[in-house]
């Protein structure tokens, strides 16, 4: 029903996307969890453009930093794959360990920070080399990874300890563990390193914490009317780039919270897909693409007006979502 | 060995780990006792024979993942071991762990030994997590100030299993309960759960336990000729329901039923609060864990006892004690919630102290389905939908 109501509202919206200007054409790639696939969008056309078939239960996605190489997670055969985005081709993999979920790369491209959930370790790999160059301990199950802008502090979130681990990149120590609430899946930092964001999917909040002080800002949480709290799961977090509006994905609540990113408050619920994991903005930031695991489509924001004008048809329980400049 | 720039380096990170819980302080050792009973070898089926560390393991695996919580926090957690013999002397069990300081007690008991163990665990202010006993009383008219009840109760699993069959309009129950006590109190929570979601039981008999081996040698030869039998002439029915918790008949139902239907309840479509299959929602690390340290799956007791570890650290990290006072009001609070791989987040029900989760519905192989159902609609939260409501309570906890 809400699906059938939300593709009545976007057949409504769509011809407003033809008056607006045409936005340079990006290529999104979609992880599809069960379909073992990546799909490929065109963010002009906004449509698939290319299926890539990966390896087993692919999850989190990133890219190179010259956009050239795509790194797939791909949990069931305990591997990061890497796909070479010009030929769509697998060209190698790297030595993740068991299970690999999410990943990050260092701001200079050099290396990989992979959470090893099986291990309770953050394992390090050298890209070029394609070796492991070390792991750091930390909390039960970890799963959030994010990097500080400069590179100096190193995020990992744990989903059974409830911490935020913050870890100096250089020295690999162990600077702060910050309690959140249950079940920390995902990290990201402002553009101007000033706050570090953390979504908890069970607890079903979000915590803002000052990376300079390693203490607590605040703490967001969410109420969409008609729904139960324990619904509401946030998990992927987009902030823009000048550091005023963020983007959380709230999982089966089925909607993408918006937050003004100063005063921390909600401003808006955007209802996309179902089950919606992961988001990533064009790097014009003019579209923010979520991926909608049940519904197994791609929900496309029109971020200026804040509305969805789009849902495109991906694979299987797609998960992550990544964009490149070309 | 150290460069001066290392040094400089080394004070300041000391500097920064001391301001919150300070990674040089000195640790804080909580003692967990687990007080169990020895459960029955008579199972119907040989792959359901307890282990002898039977709840316990999932007490370890807690203890295990509490530790590695407790690096960053401080504090250390030891598990002591209380297993009892045939005919226990459970007052002595407690003073003993109470001796022992400890003040947390995880108790796998009968229901008159938890409110033994309750009562004199009360004169010295220690808290008991329930993960075994499923008596509705309990929570009930007998519930307990000091007793947290991590297990659910059988009207949560009735509950559980009756809205699935409702959504799958199978609503026209044969009801078979075995001869025992916990059977009718089963059978009782089924009757109870078809008036609630408007199903019927239409027949209902009852399956004398005659004694004897539950394993021979001619078994299934025997059951061939015996179940068929014993389910004709039941008027049409959708779906057996069998309340058969001293595992008497229930397994040999399946399959042999004298009409084509399919069979819930103790045995086919069970509902519980955790099985070896259940993978979803992360369960598959749990599961991983437990198999490689114990090398043997994890069973409901077990899942009950790691998650009552896990609302104990939790209570413990953020109420910055280690006093079963504070770890207990922690989990009365609005802040208290924990993950339990179950796709969201459980509490506890303050007017009976009871844990607030979905219910698994499994066939042994697979998680079939999560109750509550899409739905099942409730003005507070829609796990309420399962077991009695605060409205409904007879509990005045003291």
């Amino acid at each position: 029903m809400q699906a059938q109501m939300n593709k009545i509202a976007l057949g409504l919206m769509l011809p407003l996307a033809f008056f607006t200007a045409p936005a340079w054409a990006y290529t999104a790639y979609v992880s599809n969890e069960k379909g073992n696939t990546i799909s490929v969008i065109d963010t002009d056309k906004l449509e698939v453009v290319a299926t890539i078939k990966v390896g087993r239960r692919p999850r989190g996605i990133e890219l190179n930093k010259e956009g050239t190489e795509l790194f797939v997670c791909a949990g069931d055969d305990d591997a990061i794959q890497v796909v070479d985005t010009r030929t769509r081709q697998i060209t190698g993999k790297l030595p993740s360990g068991p299970d690999p979920e999410l990943l990050t790369l260092s701001p200079n491209g050099d290396i990989i920070y992979v959470s090893n959930e099986n291990d309770n370790l953050v394992t390090l790999i050298d890209v070029k080399r394609k070796e492991q160059i070390g792991d750091i301990p930390v909390g039960v199950e970890p799963e959030g990874m994010a990097i500080s802008p400069n590179g100096k502090l190193l995020v990992n979130t744990s989903e059974t300890t409830n911490m935020a681990h913050i870890i100096d990149a250089q020295t690999k120590s162990i600077l702060a563990n910050i309690l959140v609430d249950s079940r920390p899946r995902f990290a990201a930092f402002k553009k101007d390193g000033s706050e570090l964001w953390v979504s908890s999917e069970v607890g079903g909040t979000l915590t803002v914490i000052d990376p300079a002080r390693l203490e607590v800002k605040t703490k967001i949480s969410f109420d969409v009317p008609g729904m139960s709290k324990e619904a509401i799961q946030p998990i992927g977090i987009s902030i823009s780039g000048d550091g005023k509006k963020a983007f959380v994905a709230l999982g089966p609540a089925n909607r993408v919270a918006v937050i003004n990113a100063e005063t921390k408050e909600v401003e808006k619920y955007l209802l996309v897909g179902q089950r919606v994991w992961h988001l990533a903005f064009t790097p014009d930031e003019k579209y923010l693409l979520t991926a909608n695991g049940v519904s197994n489509d791609v929900s496309v924001i029109d971020v200026a007006h804040l509305k969805v004008i789009k849902s495109i048809p991906v694979g299987a329980f797609p998960w992550g979502v990544v964009v490149a400049p070309q | 060995m150290l460069s001066l720039r290392r040094i400089k380096k080394n004070i300041v990170l000391l500097l920064l780990t001391l301001a919150p819980a300070s990674a040089h302080a000195e640790s804080v050792t909580i003692k967990v006792g687990v007080l169990r009973q020895t459960h029955s070898r008579e199972t119907l089926s040989i792959i359901d024979l307890p282990a002898p560390d039977d709840g316990l393991a999932g007490a370890m695996l807690g203890a295990a993942d509490n530790n590695t919580t407790g690096k960053f926090t401080n504090q250390k957690y030891e598990i002591i071991d209380a297993k009892l013999g045939d005919a226990p002397n459970v007052e002595k069990e407690v003073a003993a762990l109470l001796e022992q300081g400890v003040h947390l007690i995880l108790a796998d008991l009968a229901p008159e030994d938890l409110l033994t163990a309750s009562a004199r665990a009360s004169a010295a202010d220690a808290l008991i997590l329930n993960i075994f006993a499923p008596d509705v009383r309990l929570r009930e008219e007998d519930c307990r100030a000091n007793i947290v009840h991590v297990a659910p109760d059988r009207a949560m699993l009735a509950d559980g299993l009756a809205q699935y069959l409702v959504w799958k309009q199978w609503r026209r129950w044969f009801l078979i309960k075995g001869s025992h006590p916990e059977d009718e109190l089963l059978a009782q929570a089924y009757r109870r759960a078809a008036k609630k979601f408007g199903a019927k039981i239409i027949d209902e008999r009852l399956y004398e336990d005659t004694g004897g081996g539950r394993r021979s040698d001619s078994g299934s030869v025997q059951t061939q000729r015996q179940m068929p039998a014993f389910t004709q002439n039941a008027p049409n029915y959708d779906v057996l329901v069998s309340a058969d918790e001293s595992e008497v008949f229930s397994h040999y139902l399946p399959y042999q039923t004298w009409d084509p239907r399919p069979v819930v309840g103790s045995a086919g479509l069970t509902p519980t609060n955790w099985n070896a299959s259940h993978e979803q929602w992360g369960a598959q690390q749990l599961q991983n864990r437990f198999l490689q340290s114990f090398h043997r799956p994890m069973n409901a007791r077990d899942n009950a006892a790691w998650v009552a570890m896990r609302m104990i650290s939790e209570a413990a990290v953020r109420a910055k004690s280690d006093k079963a006072k504070d770890i207990l009001n922690f989990m009365r609070s609005s802040d208290f919630s924990i993950a339990a791989f179950k796709g969201l987040r459980l509490t506890l029900r303050l007017w009976n102290q009871q844990l607030r989760q979905p219910i698994l519905l499994s066939d042994g192989r697979l998680t079939v389905s999560v109750s509550p159902q899409d739905g099942f609609l409730h003005q507070y939260s829609e796990l309420d939908t399962l077991g009695l409501d605060q409205a409904e309570t007879k509990c005045r906890l003291k």
